[in-house]
């Protein structure tokens, strides 16, 4: 017995992570949430058609989705209207963040709640009614590139900036107050306090901001699917034809570079936080 | 904080942008479909505003009263799912060493930052006929077999003459892996929350006193992680409620959510009105349940304060 309890230290009565149950349950979710998107980045090398044997390593598939025009504008789509509507989402963040931060003002509480609607409506609730207001107002649908994805972008900056606004604020919090009161007593104008004060302050979450607003473009797919129109179609609209038609390494290839694309801008927004926080 | 008074100029010019955009491009599309929901449909795209209630009743005949209920019942599944596999997750990671906490977390959240659809995708890759779940059981099956031969007892076809893949994929099953698959990590993060600020001496003592593992954990745990367990029960049910690719996807022709009734009236059956009125009542079903989180909230908040 003194034995056995040299090598293994009892359990104590809260040392759930060294229950072997609980371990278990923690790396069968861990299997569940991973072999997917494993297998499908494994086989988006894999030198065969059928997509299940194993028959070597090839890049054939990226040839092909490199070589695939239609896959490859939809994913200039994607990124040119990620890229547009990331600008205007963090301006609008931060002049959300900052009135709510700053300013007492009547129906402050009524614009906070219809600040955070875009949140927390269904997406296709607010994809159904981009729809149908841009197909109102007439919205031309015959401009040339990259205007023709004017309507895709309002409906993106529409459900980017309350997320912006949101970590912006988050930021602001913990703003210092007498900083900005220094300044001014100091005589700097309420522009210099902003320029030379503030924004600096806000910067990591400005990026962060940001960050989200582009992910959050790059991923979306409801939303899109209802204001995108024959000649406008973005990279998750077009990986959903090609998924209804097939299933093909294509597509696992495609997938690949997005998943890629995606983790490394987290892991670099994750990697800013970290550094601004110290 | 300052009134706007002092400085109305500068709230005036960060005020107006955001609320502009905000009330032309999120509340008129929002007041505009309401409006249609009121609607009559008119020849093939004309649409006659008669403030009819038509289309809400509409909601309510059989068969769609059918999908609504279909639709509670996936998300509640999916709810209840998560709850019993977030909860032993959420356990573990708060438990763990401190320096393991963020990785084991992250670990969680990770597959969150992939897109909805190439998740929704892998999937498909791995429940299909010919993919890797029956794969693998195929594999598993010749083994079988191949231990039955050894043993002689390869006459009896103990396991059927041939290996029957599985149907996992284009059913009412398959949409409800899809939602838990999809949805997990909503139930994790507010379990996580609420464990995390939990005060374990209350654990200890609870089990110094003699009760089991099982009663502390009934009597104890779950309700001081109450708010969290409400929050996480709330914010994963309305996303599930309203999934839109996961059925349309993995699911078969009777596995249609309120979403994919909403998409066809819009897309094909070129039915607006009651496509914005179904809309409208997930909507409100939404605020509903938000509204419930919002009071459970106020509710735990004067327990603890007592």
């Amino acid at each position: 017995m003194a034995a056995r309890g040299l090598f293994k230290r009892r359990l104590g009565p809260l040392d759930y992570s060294r229950r072997w149950s609980l371990q278990l349950v923690f790396l069968a979710s861990l299997v569940f949430l991973y072999v997917p998107i494993l297998t499908l980045i494994a086989f988006s090398f894999n030198d065969s058609r059928r997509n299940i044997v194993w028959r070597g390593f090839t890049l054939k598939y990226y040839e092909k989705a490199l070589g695939n025009s239609s896959l490859m504008e939809a994913f200039a789509n994607s990124l040119t209207i990620a890229l547009i509507s990331t600008v205007i989402s963090v301006i609008l963040g931060a002049m959300v963040a900052i009135l709510l931060w700053r300013f007492r003002f009547p129906g402050k509480a009524p614009l906070e709640g219809a600040m955070s609607l875009p949140i927390v409506i269904p997406e296709i609730c607010m994809g159904v009614a981009m729809l149908a207001f841009f197909a109102r107002i007439g919205w031309p649908t015959d401009l040339p590139w990259p205007l023709n994805l004017g309507a895709i972008t309002i409906a993106h900056i529409s459900f980017s900036f309350p997320f912006a606004a949101m970590v912006i604020r988050a930021r602001l919090a913990n703003f210092n107050r007498e900083l900005e009161e220094a300044a001014k007593d100091l005589g700097a104008s309420e522009w210099q306090t902003f320029r030379d004060i503030l924004i600096p302050y806000m910067k990591p979450g400005l990026l962060a901001g940001g960050l989200l607003a582009f992910t959050l473009s790059l991923d979306d797919f409801v939303i899109t699917f209802f204001t995108s129109g024959p000649d406008t179609v973005t990279f998750p609209v077009k990986v959903y034809s090609m998924v209804r038609f097939s299933v093909t390494p294509e597509v696992n290839a495609a997938s690949t570079v997005l998943i890629v694309v995606t983790i490394l801008l987290t892991t670099i927004a994750m990697w800013m936080q970290g550094r601004s926080e110290k | 904080m300052e009134s706007w008074r002092r400085h109305p100029l500068v709230f005036w010019l960060i005020n107006l942008p955001p609320t502009l955009w905000l009330v032309v491009f999120f509340l008129l599309p929002l007041s505009i479909i309401w409006v249609f929901s009121f609607g009559e449909k008119e020849g093939v795209i004309g649409i006659n505003v008669t403030w009819t209630l038509a289309n809400y009743v509409r909601a309510f005949d059989p068969l769609y009263l059918e999908i609504f209920t279909k639709s509670f019942w996936f998300a509640g599944i999916t709810t209840f799912l998560c709850l019993v596999i977030g909860f032993p997750i959420a356990i573990f990671i708060t438990f763990s060493p401190a320096r393991w906490r963020p990785v084991l977390l992250l670990l969680i959240i990770l597959p969150f930052w992939t897109n909805l659809l190439i998740r929704t995708y892998a999937l498909i890759a791995v429940l299909r006929m010919r993919g890797y779940v029956n794969f693998t059981l195929e594999w598993f099956w010749e083994k079988a077999n191949g231990v039955l031969l050894f043993l002689g007892l390869d006459n009896v076809a103990l396991l059927g003459e041939r290996f029957q893949p599985l149907e996992l994929l284009y059913n009412n099953t398959a949409v409800v892996i899809g939602l838990v698959y999809v949805h997990l990590p909503f139930m994790v993060l507010p379990l996580y929350a609420a464990l995390d600020r939990m005060d374990k001496s209350y654990l200890e003592a609870s089990l110094d006193l003699g009760a089991g593992q099982f009663r502390t954990f009934f009597a104890v745990t779950v309700p001081l992680a109450k708010a969290g367990i409400i929050s996480g029960l709330i914010i994963t049910f309305i996303p599930a409620l309203g999934s839109f690719l996961t059925p349309d996807l993995l699911g078969g022709t009777d596995s249609q959510m309120i979403a994919n009734v909403i998409e066809r009236q819009f897309k094909s059956a070129n039915d607006w009105p009651f496509g914005a009125a179904l809309s409208y009542l997930l909507m409100y079903i939404t605020f509903f349940a938000l509204a419930i989180r919002a009071l459970m909230a106020r509710g735990t908040s004067a327990m603890e304060a007592a």
